[in-house]
């Protein structure tokens, strides 16, 4: 089933919410409202702006804002003529306020996010959204770590509660080809007409593409993307390398491909601090299936400590921790600092 | 008599006999202040009043006002449901002439974090535990703010995920709510945020907590390192397995914010009363309750003695 009568499937762009871990959180009003401008133009459907980490993401934890985020999503509400702006908020971390205070300043889609296996947090928060008349979408993040099953019972947790859309999140970039395909078939199955089902890519594996469309085939009718692949990791399926292969495809995006790779070269690309490439650290987080915005905290907790970075990240990977928990990175390195 | 040192105890009523009331219920059996004698739920099956029945406790399927109604009344009731249910209670209590320590996020009463202001509201008809990650951080963020200063401070808890029950799932705004508030009130920062996490791994993980305290460029980062480790010895006096896992972490200056920063890490290794180890989350609750329960003992033992 498509996702409208006039879309396959829909597509986010996330560059302005998961390209906020590659920029450290210093995205400014112009930058937003030049990329926001663009990409409605090219004919994003739904674009992403919030904190990398969601609503009230501004932390040591996670890194400060340069610009208040209820300011970046006003100018991004400003540009968009048709794009609806979405904000992601993940319970525990933002809370209900956050989410009316986004819904005040024209936030029309919002996307709460919860570990895989913890979807009754999230509870509280769809049905709030629903309230106040929010299109919403459900992250179930770092899906590699659970099997479709367990997926599947969680998406219809967040379903029963108000979401209209669970995506599974591959946030270690971790998934390889056929995990995407029996997670995104088996919460389809699960939740039928109660929900539509999305997915959210990493490139840490060089897989982001391929996964996102076995995705679709599995029944996907929501993919995110983010324009040059500016997010964490990575960073993320490329929305203009998706234009053109839905194109050839058959499966109709409402991307115009051209106008696509020209936002990313001149007007995306220009903001990014560097190209998100496949490094070693990005490689060894899809490896280890750490979250991907582990990596410039990573990253600099290496450089602060004198100790190597991909030990650090193995080490997040032997603890099983989850996303939000940046705070261990600096545990760990200091530890073992300590310990040489 | 059979149990003469009864007498000079102050008893006490646990509201709620899930994880938290029976693992309380443990520690109240060992204090030398305060008998146990009461354990309410509302479901007759529940597991937790069988276990407190089998310990000799009178328990009951009838609720709060089953309690009330008894020709005699607690001296003291440790409310262990939830924020809505003791939002609903608290007034009864008060009504009966009942102290309540409230172990939800309810906050009715004022704050309490035994080494911040253990004694500050000992006589308050209702006095609040905060949260588990509160009363596992706030006496960090009070031990840097006794030394300098600290204008911001942040707190990250992370739990296992077997160890977050309902309450705190349905309820996780309340949490972080209440616990920013309080690394305010009783922390001493000017500004307080709180962030929980639940991680799922098995086997099940120790609490972790980080803390991080914004403080002046010319601190005097020993002071503050010597107040953090000897709060920290003095939560453990109640807490065992309360401890740093690394050194505090000073960052001064931290980045261009013109201020620098501290980090504490810490785990909290439960005692395994009723709850695994790994639930040092809720070990340090109700450790902590015990601790406030028993200065309120000593208390009303005074003033009776009077």
């Amino acid at each position: 089933m498509p996702y409208s009568d006039t879309l396959d499937v829909r597509v986010t762009d996330t560059c302005l919410r998961d390209g906020s871990h590659a920029k450290h959180h210093q995205f400014t009003e112009d930058e937003v409202r030049s990329i926001v401008r663009a990409l409605d133009d090219a004919g994003m459907p739904v674009i992403e702006v919030t904190h990398g980490d969601g609503l009230g993401g501004s932390s040591y934890n996670y890194g400060f804002s340069l610009v208040d985020e209820q300011v970046l999503m006003k100018a991004a509400v400003d540009e968009a003529h048709n794009a609806k702006i979405a904000a992601l908020m993940l319970p525990g971390l933002g809370v209900k306020d956050d989410i009316s205070a986004a819904h005040d300043v024209g936030v029309s889609v919002i996307r709460i996010a919860t570990h895989c296996t913890e979807a009754d947090i999230s509870e509280q928060h769809f049905k709030m959204a629903r309230e106040l008349g929010l299109e919403t979408v459900g992250f179930l993040m770092m899906a590699h770590t659970v099997g479709p099953e367990v997926l599947a019972t969680q998406a219809r947790i967040m379903a029963d509660a108000g979401c209209q859309c669970v995506y599974v999140v591959d946030s270690a970039g971790a998934m390889i080809l056929d995990d995407v395909t029996d997670r995104v078939s088996a919460v389809v199955a699960e939740l039928g007409d109660d929900a539509q089902v999305g997915f959210h890519g990493h490139e840490n594996l060089s897989l982001s593409l391929a996964n996102t469309i076995l995705a679709i085939r599995a029944g996907a009718v929501q993919v995110d993307g983010s324009t040059r692949r500016f997010g964490a990791g990575s960073g993320n399926t490329s929305c203009e390398a998706l234009a053109a292969v839905t194109e050839r495809l058959g499966i109709c995006t409402g991307l115009d491909v051209l106008k696509m790779v020209d936002v990313a070269e001149d007007v995306v690309r220009p903001v990014m601090e560097s190209e998100c490439v496949l490094d070693r650290l990005a490689i060894t987080m899809g490896y280890a299936g750490v979250y991907s915005s582990f990596l410039k905290h990573a990253f600099r907790a290496a450089e602060r400590y004198d100790v190597s970075g991909a030990e650090i990240l193995m080490e997040c990977g032997r603890r099983h921790l989850v996303g939000g928990q940046e705070d261990q990175i600096i545990q760990i390195a200091a530890t073992l600092a300590q310990g040489s | 008599m059979d149990h003469p040192s009864t007498t000079s105890k102050a008893t006490a009523a646990i509201v709620g006999p899930g994880n938290i009331g029976t693992d309380l219920m443990y520690k109240l059996l060992r204090s030398p202040h305060i008998e146990p004698r009461w354990m309410i739920g509302v479901d007759p099956d529940s597991e937790g009043l069988k276990r407190a029945a089998s310990e000799g406790l009178e328990a009951s399927a009838e609720g709060v006002d089953w309690l009330l109604g008894q020709p005699e009344l607690p001296d003291i009731v440790f409310e262990a449901t939830s924020a809505y249910v003791h939002v609903r209670n608290a007034p009864k209590y008060r009504e009966a002439g009942i102290r309540a320590v409230d172990l939800t996020p309810a906050a009715r009463g004022p704050f309490v974090v035994p080494p911040a202001n253990l004694l500050e509201h000992i006589d308050e008809m209702n006095v609040n535990m905060v949260t588990c990650g509160g009363q596992a951080t706030i006496p960090m963020v009070y031990a840097v703010s006794r030394v300098v200063p600290v204008d911001y401070a942040e707190i990250v808890a992370t739990v296992s995920s077997a160890s977050a029950g309902p309450g705190t799932r349905q309820n996780i705004d309340e949490f972080t709510r209440t616990t920013s508030k309080a690394v305010e009130v009783i922390g001493g920062a000017t500004k307080g945020k709180a962030i929980i996490i639940l991680n799922p791994a098995e086997p099940p993980l120790m609490m972790r907590d980080t803390i991080y305290c914004s403080i002046p460029l010319d601190a005097d980062t020993d002071a503050i390192d010597a107040s953090i480790r000897s709060v920290a010895a003095e939560v453990a006096t109640y807490v065992p397995g309360y401890h740093l896992v690394a050194d505090p972490q000073f960052d001064v200056p931290f980045g261009n914010t013109g201020r620098g920063r501290v980090a504490v890490f810490l785990e909290v290794e439960g005692a395994g009363d009723f709850l695994p180890p790994y639930a040092g989350n809720l070990d340090i609750m109700t450790a902590a309750a015990t601790k406030v329960g028993n200065e309120i003992a000593q208390r009303i033992a005074t003033k009776e003695a009077v």
